[in-house]
């Protein structure tokens, strides 16, 4: 059932919280230990949550939007007094002593946290394999990773073990999974949505958003976790979404732009799978059926995005993870000074994909490297606003397929960090350029996984994302994700 | 010019200095939180997620802050500039993120200049806004963090907000480094953004300092001396380690830059880290806070809400007098330019009111004297109504608060009544008859003697009198017999 379903459902006395929480927890139980989705199963917290809902319910209150609605939090995001891990060793043992303000939304708004979702460590990859908890399970095939970094949440949404779940996004870590296990992943805006809570990556990419069986869904969830919180800064002050009520408008005459150098025609980057091409043109053909008029449009830089991307990314990741040194909270190696023991907890902490990262970004900032490396990267990003700014002037939104290839195998790319950070290489420009992207899924590959259709827009283009996106989900084929619900 | 001032360095030497002072600005919270701005005794009570610098935490820039340093950027005569924050990376358990964020490339202030009260320019390269450390305490080994067996920090100051300014090498004297140092505190009063208090750490100086050849321009390798508590610490730190260079440049050897720790007990400062091995401080700019972008608007409304600075208060009461410039410098400090103001409106003579107040009003509080009764005692002592010493009494009797601050009340409290002239040309013939020798000694001997003996007449006439006769009527009397 729909998140907007069960909310409908509780708020009119049809069904009681408990009850649809009870039901989830079962599921979670039942199914995750092959799947991995979760680190913590908040169960008597999700108890505790519904039973007040359906007090209030049936005090003649409104809890909200989303009243007894089951959500799954990525494992990066803060919550009062329970564990929150980033699925590191370093963070072993840390209860934050607040909550992100999106965890705070949703309460707010009457959904039920029912537990902490597996992601690559400190939402550094792109399979969910970087965990210390191990990998998350894609649910469609288990052989097969759920991608990454947010494949927790992604794997919980897909095989319903939640409804809907959120994530965060740096370079594609909410779009990609969701495109490997065939539901809908949501990037806003840079700015859209509270970063206060959520343990940084890249702080000037990352962001959160939700991930949803239906494009609806994913509306409602971005409408209660969206607007401007003082307690970030970069927060836009704009008035809050209203996404549902222009998902029906369709997209006749919205101007739709193939973004060739990453659809996997002529002038595309290398890499782009045939199959996942030809469900980028059925996206596209579709699109224009529902009477968008689409185009080919060229944006040159988009294939710098993915060699800027790790630069800026570790950079500020190798600043941003300098705090976690064993003095204050999580993981503290023994050793015989305290100089000592910062090198040795960092070294037993953290896994060898962030220790590469921090490397690389040190690197990357250093003396003598910055311009060359830092601040061409910054180039590169002001060359991208500027070449994406001018293909808005010709389109209202850009298509893309959101990855490569559909999932891949577990193991498959673990050996070689290079052919992993390719993945990335679709969804990377608009962590670079702060404009929002969703992925939709749209028709399967060769192998029968499903195939996510990415749309791009300017910045705070949410609503005209969200009308195509539903106009792609109400023409998409039957997928392997929708059979296997 | 050359050398330090009484106790200079050879004549062939000059002393290049350059100070970089940290102000702790008085706001009521934190740079980037809600925490209070104020001394905490308990350990890591004062303390919030984000000044630990938990997960998650974002800052949130201080608006008062950034008020007080454009405030102090323009009270140096600065240009504001559009500007960033930054992150400087690097690692010490006192920095609850494991860097500071700080300003780097792009500071708020810019170019702007510190008149010292002789008149001296010391040009000001930046003022830039950062957040302070927490307060690490290293037990056992060496005591530091490579060594210590065991570290404590505490958090509370962690956050509290700074301003840097950095002069530029512009100072050439220990006393010019002195000055500047207590004019920048002034200044920093006379706007209100710090308390100041180099003894509490409000305020903290570090010193660039090198030495050169006299006549040359060159600039030669510098240390930087921290860990200075006090101006007249900052001399001796100057004095000791300009001394030290020369030293070692006349033994055919040269100093090493780095930052040396000033050792007031030992009088002699001792190498820190070098900064050869210096960290790379990784700066980029802080991804959590947007650009500060003031308005041509708002800086003006800076400068219309500008105090009037001590250099412009101290030249208003130096055009009214012909007093030096330290006493000027001194009743502008204490903030009694007002006073003096009013009591030279009221009809005091100028000088005699600066220097009275210089004299005899350095106590604490002295709000009980006004314009008007400071200058009815004033008026007292020049019409001869009191004596020198009986208006210092009165002076010190009205600052108590004493008889409601009435010079005239007070005096008449004291029985003090100025001796009638002829009252005293009669004393003063009564005396030299009884002291022929010294007489003749007053009236014949060299200039030594001459002076001995006023000071001999004057001490009788003086305890004959009971102190109430007038000084200066003294003078001129034995002056006027003795001819």
């Amino acid at each position: 059932m729909s998140a907007l379903g069960i909310a409908a459902a509780v708020r009119s006395g049809e069904r009681s919280a408990v009850e649809v929480v009870e039901e989830y927890l079962d599921r979670i139980e039942t199914l995750d230990a092959e799947l991995n989705a979760f680190n913590l199963v908040m169960a008597d917290e999700a108890r505790r949550v519904a039973a007040a809902v359906d007090e209030r319910i049936a005090a003649g209150d409104d809890p909200g939007p989303l009243a007894g609605v089951p959500v799954a939090l990525k494992d990066n995001m803060c919550t009062r007094g329970i564990a929150t891990t980033c699925s590191s060793k370093i963070l072993e043992g840390w209860e934050p002593p607040y909550d992100a303000t999106v965890v705070e939304r949703l309460a707010a708004a009457g959904a039920v946290a029912v537990g902490k979702t597996n992601l690559d460590e400190f939402a550094m990859g792109s399979s969910t394999e970087n965990s210390a908890f191990g990998p998350t399970r894609n649910p469609l095939d288990i052989e097969r990773v759920p991608g990454g970094s947010s494949g927790g949440s992604a794997a919980a949404v897909a095989a319903d073990l939640a409804p809907i779940s959120l994530g965060s996004d740096t370079g594609g870590s909410i779009r990609q999974p969701a495109a490997f296990c065939g539901v809908v992943g949501m990037k806003p805006t840079y700015g859209a949505v509270s970063r206060y809570g959520l343990i940084a990556f890249g702080s000037s990419l990352d962001q959160i958003g939700p991930f949803s069986t239906s494009v609806a869904d994913s509306a409602a969830v971005l409408e209660v976790i969206g607007g401007h919180d003082p307690l970030d800064s970069t927060s836009i002050d704009a008035p809050a979404f209203d996404l549902r009520s222009v998902l029906d408008r369709g997209v006749d005459g919205m101007r739709i732009g193939i973004l060739r150098e990453l659809s996997g025609g002529p002038g595309s980057v290398d890499g782009i799978a045939p199959d996942v091409q030809a469900c980028t043109t059925a996206a596209a053909e579709a699109l224009e059926a529902a009477g968008a008029r689409v185009q080919d449009v060229s944006v040159p830089s988009a294939t710098l995005g993915l060699s800027a991307y790790y630069l800026v990314a570790p950079a500020e990741a190798s600043s941003n993870l300098s705090r976690f040194d064993g003095v204050r909270y999580g993981l503290r190696a023994d050793a015989p000074t305290t100089g000592a023991m910062m090198t040795a907890t960092r070294t037993a902490g953290f896994g060898p994909e962030v220790k590469r990262r921090i490397m690389l970004g040190t690197y990357a900032l250093s003396a003598g490297y910055y311009d060359a490396f830092y601040g061409k990267a910054l180039k590169v990003r002001t060359l991208m606003l500027a070449e994406f700014a001018s293909a808005y002037e010709q389109v209202d939104l850009l298509l893309t397929p959101t990855a490569p290839t559909t999932a891949f195998r577990l193991g498959e790319r673990t050996d070689d960090p290079m052919t992993m950070y390719v993945n990335d290489v679709c969804t990377i420009p608009s962590n670079l350029t702060g404009h929002p992207a969703i992925s939709v899924p749209f028709g399967v590959g060769d192998d029968a996984m499903p195939v996510g259709i990415q749309l791009l827009g300017p910045a705070l283009s949410e609503s005209t994302i969200y009308r195509a996106a539903a106009v792609l989900e109400a023409s998409a084929p039957d997928s392997a994700g929708k059979e296997g619900r | 010019m050359s050398g330090l001032h009484d106790s200079a360095l050879p004549d062939e030497w000059e002393l290049v200095v350059g100070l970089e002072v940290h102000v702790e600005l008085a706001t009521q919270t934190k740079l980037f939180c809600g925490c209070a701005n104020e001394f905490s005794t308990e350990p890591n009570t004062n303390v919030c997620p984000t000044c630990l610098g938990l997960p998650g935490s974002l800052p949130v820039m201080n608006e008062t802050a950034v008020e007080f340093a454009m405030r102090l950027g323009r009270a140096l005569g600065c240009e504001i500039h559009p500007s960033v924050m930054a992150r400087k990376n690097y690692f010490y358990p006192d920095m609850a993120k494991d860097f500071q964020t700080t300003q780097y490339d792009q500071p708020t202030s810019r170019d702007g200049e510190l008149v010292l009260a002789d008149g001296t320019v010391v040009g000001i390269e930046r003022a830039h806004i950062e957040e302070d450390a927490g307060k690490t305490t290293h037990v056992g080994g060496g005591g530091r963090i490579n060594d210590a067996q065991y570290s404590l920090v505490d958090y509370n100051r962690a956050g509290v907000p700074l301003v840097e300014i950095v002069s530029r090498p512009d100072i050439r004297t220990v006393d010019h480094a002195k000055a500047y140092v207590s004019e920048l505190r002034d200044i920093l009063l006379a706007i209100e953004v710090s308390d100041a208090k180099m003894e509490e750490g409000s305020m903290r100086v570090d010193a660039n300092v090198s030495v050169r050849p006299a006549g040359s321009d060159e600039l030669r390798t510098r240390c930087e001396l921290k860990n200075i508590n006090s101006i007249r610490s900052l001399g001796r730190a100057i004095e000791y380690e300009a001394r030290r260079h020369v030293d070692l440049y006349e033994s055919g050897e040269a100093p090493r830059q780095e930052t040396r720790h000033w050792d007031e007990d030992g009088g002699r400062s001792t190498a820190g880290r070098s900064k050869e091995d210096a960290d790379d401080y990784r700066y980029f700019q802080e991804p959590d806070l947007v650009p500060l972008t003031p308005s041509a608007d708002h800086i003006a409304e800076i400068d219309d809400a500008m105090p009037m600075l001590p250099a412009a208060r101290r030249a208003r009461l130096g055009a009214l007098s012909s007093v030096a410039d330290d006493v000027l410098v001194t009743v502008v400090e204490r903030g009694q330019d007002q006073l003096a103001l009013g009591a030279i409106e009221a009809g005091a003579d100028p000088d005699r009111v600066l220097t009275r107040i210089q004299n005899d009003l350095a106590v604490e509080d002295w709000s009980a004297v006004n314009a008007e009764t400071l200058a009815t005692v004033l008026q007292m002592e020049s019409s001869g109504e009191l004596s020198a010493t009986q208006a210092k009494q009165v002076l010190a009797d009205m600052a108590a608060g004493l008889h409601g601050g009435d010079p005239k009340a007070i005096a008449a409290s004291h029985g003090f009544e100025a001796m009638a002239s002829d009252a005293l040309d009669a004393l003063v013939d009564e005396l030299i008859a009884d002291h022929p020798d010294e007489w003749a000694r007053f009236t014949a001997g060299d200039d030594s003697d001459r002076k001995k003996m006023q000071g001999f007449f004057t001490g009788q006439i003086m305890k004959a009198s009971k102190g109430q006769a007038d000084g200066r009527a003294v003078a001129e009397l034995l002056s006027r017999k003795s001819t």
